[in-house]
């Protein structure tokens, strides 16, 4: 492997690891209670602006507003689904899914209202450096947001393993019906599990502001980018949307660079319908 | 003569259960038969290889003259067999008439001779009343007679039914032993799972019993009902 | 046809006339600008009903129709620039290669058991993939775009669709009208019925004799033949197409908007859905701009919220509700 190709792997395995941060709240949500975010991509480019605002008049690094804007959106997610979503949820599919189509629109419309449809980066003092290690020029910036993104991805695996709320959670999605006869609040687990979700999205929207220009034109994409992850990587697997960010992360770094740069989003598409139609559980889910 | 229906081998494992083991028997055009056992003995699964459900692992299935396993729900449908489920699915939104009419259709190809069947079908059915109402808005009496009226409406000839008598009163039973006597009187061929005696015996002409997916016993009722192995396995001591 | 007309109740047949006639007549008494909305009013009608086909009787929701209305849209106009085809043969072609379109996603959709969720972010994902396809499309043009222009030789004749608004009205008024009558014959036909069946219950709908695959390719062909011909109609009408905005998300959810709030699977929702929608988020947009303020996108985000309203408070839509206090409902499915 030349060492052009290694450092686009690298750069997509580190792009890859904050997509599959962000695919993971969306694999939270949709895992647990089946419900299709469709105002995802919508959500993360709101953190995005959060953390550009943030840098911009309070001169606050992402990488310290990270936690505020994750536990920020963690009410946010928790308030939305107690209003929102939860009285959707016994209703037909469709109804809630066109719910949250709704609300993206409002939304990704919203953010070209209020801040125009120019990109918005953030320029960090280090934004230009790299790690140079042999043959490879690694930027720092996508080093430090991978490890931000790894290290919310843990923090998330042990609450789910190791807490009591965690295991609540984690039987919810299991069997619902069971998990109200032994007595769990369902409706608080549900709410708590989107603001999870949604903390997700703050802390990855937080860190993709460090290494892509905020605007609205994002948002689209990057819902659709959420679910091809969440899609390919497997349902309910938080070890699969994190292998499947990676995985897009790299083919897209390949083919943006080896093919086109628009035409990367192509090939993530091309996969996701094959993923649909040949192994639809995913690269790590479980059969539906 | 020659059988209507014929099993033969039919078997289907599930991940390592058998749910059906060389199941065999013959269904003579005309006749009500039952099949019988307890709970998890493989009927539904039979019944779901027959009406294409699900396809068999092994075994054929003759219909008519016909090989019919492992094709598709709706050839069968097509084939000349109806069917109703176990939980009953009549379509919700519909109302009696259109569920009805839905399943005339398989019969005639304009809607105005397939309204003229299901009115048929419904009077036969004491559902005509009712031919207004959504089908979720029925009773549980009614909507099994819903099943039985769209399946009906495809002018089948042989009827399968599962368990259709499930859930019902003893006054209701007697309402569907007395309009299935009728249609069979008629010429239609019954395939029926029962659990509740009292309509296998007053219907069934002949008795198959399955245990753990095989055929412990077949014969008529008298047979049947009194064999030791199907007392110990389904019908109690008590039943003697 | 007839047995169809007998049975709308009298005050419905009215209210038809009524209607149809002011919509003939309107062009005598109203301004340009007004026409263009009526357009608009007619062409979401028209394309509500293609769509309603497939979500509303067969039950399947399709969020990249937009697939359908570029590839109509392309054809046609690429036909014209390229080879001089006029847009009355191109759309003979158009539709095939929308339907072939179409079958492709159904067939892979429904033999490969895609259902709900996953279905629509099948036909989002393939509404994507061609939209980044046609960006590097360099024979129409690629991301630059496709332009009729106004000076080539016959563009100005009916034929080639050159023609004023009037044209461009009458022929929206056609469609949509053409599209209603198609939807109300459709739904009381066998075929209605079964679409119906499917949609409730698939399983047993088989068991009722109906090849529920078949019953599905059919709705998807009408649906993307129905929704090519209003591609054909855009990019005649608007003269030039970018794959960014043919193909956009945007222009999927538009087409749904219709007939969510006008009522999903009834053969008037998408026309009182259009009816109720255009003329006011055309007037949001005039009344902003009034203003002196230019906000792009005030107008998605009054339909995003008018989306989101209806589908908490009336998720059938509104023309059932309507129905009823005018009289007009029946007991019927």
């Amino acid at each position: 492997m030349t060492a052009i190709t290694l450092n686009i792997v690298v750069q997509g395995i580190l792009t890859g690891l904050v997509y599959g941060l962000m695919a993971l709240g969306l694999s939270v949500i949709f895992g647990v209670m089946r419900v299709v975010n469709f105002a995802h991509g919508e959500f993360t480019v709101i953190a995005m602006y959060a953390a550009f605002l943030l840098f911009e008049m309070l001169d606050v690094s992402p990488l310290v507003s990270l936690l505020p804007i994750a536990v920020a959106f963690f009410f946010l997610g928790y308030v939305l689904q107690r209003s929102l979503v939860e009285p959707f949820i016994s209703r037909a599919e469709h109804e809630q899914f066109i719910l949250l189509v709704g609300l993206a629109t409002v939304i990704v419309n919203g953010l070209l209202l209020v801040f125009g449809p120019d990109a918005r980066p953030i320029n960090l003092p280090y934004s230009f450096d790299s790690f140079d290690i042999g043959p490879l020029f690694i930027d720092k910036v996508r080093v430090f947001a991978a490890l931000g993104a790894v290290a919310i991805c843990t923090a998330l695996f042990l609450f789910f393993r190791y807490t009591r709320t965690g295991t609540a959670i984690r039987a919810c999605a299991d069997n619902l019906t069971g998990a109200g006869v032994v007595g769990l609040n369902v409706k608080q687990l549900y709410a708590v599990t989107f603001g999870l979700g949604f903390a997700c999205i703050g802390a990855a929207g937080t860190l993709m502001a460090t290494i892509a220009d905020a605007s609205p034109g994002l948002a689209p994409a990057y819902t659709l980018l959420a679910f091809v992850i969440v899609i390919i990587g497997g349902l309910g697997s938080m070890a699969g949307a994190l292998i499947g960010g990676v995985l897009i992360g790299i083919s897209e770094a390949l083919a943006g660079f080896y093919i086109q740069p628009s035409m990367k989003s192509m090939f993530s598409f091309a996969l996701l319908i094959l993923v649909l139609v040949l192994r639809p559980q995913g690269l790590m889910g479980r059969r539906l | 003569m020659t059988a209507l229906l014929s099993i033969a081998g039919i078997s289907k494992r599930f991940r390592g259960l058998a749910a059906v083991s060389r199941v065999s028997f013959d269904v003579q055009p005309g006749e009500i038969f039952a099949v019988i056992g307890p709970n998890g003995a493989g009927k539904t699964t039979l019944f779901n290889m027959i009406a294409g459900a699900i396809a068999p692992d092994e075994g054929t299935i003759t219909f008519a003259g016909e090989q019919i396993q492992g094709r598709r729900a709706d050839e069968i449908a097509r084939r000349g067999i109806g069917r109703t489920f176990q939980l009953v699915r009549p379509f919700p939104a519909l109302t009696v008439e259109d569920n009805v009419v839905i399943g005339a259709l398989m019969q005639t190809t304009t809607v105005s001779d397939a309204q003229a069947i299901a009115r048929r079908v419904m009077t036969q059915l004491d559902l005509f009343d009712k031919r207004a109402q959504t089908a979720s808005s029925l009773t549980l009496p009614d909507r099994k007679r819903l099943e039985v009226a769209r399946a009906l409406a495809t002018g089948p000839k042989l009827l399968l039914l599962d368990e259709v008598m499930a859930g019902l009163r003893p006054t209701e039973t007697d309402r569907i032993v007395a309009t299935l006597r009728d249609l069979n009187r008629d010429g239609l061929t019954i395939l029926l799972i029962e659990h509740v005696m009292r309509a296998v015996t007053a219907l069934a002409s002949r008795i198959l019993v399955l245990h753990h997916g095989a055929a412990i016993a077949e014969g008529n009722p008298e047979q049947v009902l009194r064999d030791p192995a199907v007392v110990e396995s389904y019908l109690g001591a008590e039943s003697l | 046809m007839t047995s169809l007309w007998q049975n709308v109740p009298t005050r419905g047949k009215v209210l038809c006339f009524i209607l149809l006639a002011a919509c003939t007549a309107a062009p005598l008494a109203a301004d340009r600008y007004l026409l263009s909305v009526l357009i608009l009013v007619f062409y979401f009608a028209y394309l509500g009903q293609a769509w309603n086909l497939l979500m509303g009787f067969a039950g399947q929701l399709s969020l990249g129709h937009a697939l359908y209305l570029g590839l109509g849209a392309y054809t046609a106009t690429a036909l014209w620039t390229l080879f001089g085809i006029g847009p009355w043969l191109g759309v003979l072609i158009a539709i095939p290669v929308a339907a072939a379109a179409g079958m492709i996603v159904g067939w892979l959709g429904w033999r490969f058991s895609i259902e709900g969720v996953y279905f629509a972010l099948l036909t989002i994902a393939f509404a994507e993939f061609t939209r980044i396809g046609f960006d590097h499309l360099q024979i129409t043009g690629a991301s630059a775009g496709l332009f009729l222009s106004v000076n080539s030789p016959g563009s100005d004749k009916w034929w080639n669709l050159g023609g004023g608004p009037l044209l461009y009205y009458y022929l929206a008024l056609f469609l949509a009208a053409a599209a209603t009558l198609l939807v109300a014959w459709l739904r009381r036909s066998p075929l209605g019925y079964r679409w119906l069946a499917v949609r409730e219950d698939p399983q047993a709908a088989q068991a009722a004799g109906i090849n529920i695959m078949r019953a599905r390719m059919i709705a998807m062909l009408i649906s993307s033949s129905m929704t090519a011909v209003g591609g054909v109609f855009y990019g005649f009408y608007y003269r030039n197409l970018f794959p960014s905005q043919v193909f956009d998300i945007g222009r999927s959810i538009e087409i749904i908007m219709a007939p969510i709030i006008g009522g999903l699977g009834t053969v008037f929702g998408p026309v009182v859905g259009a009816i109720l929608l255009t003329p006011l988020g055309e007037s949001l947009t005039a009344l902003i701009q009034h203003f002196g303020i230019n906000t792009p996108g005030a107008k998605s985000i009054f339909y995003g919220l008018t989306l989101m309203v209806i589908i908490s408070l009336q998720p059938s839509g509104l023309w059932p509700w309507l129905a009823r206090r005018l009289g007009l409902d029946r007991q019927r499915s």
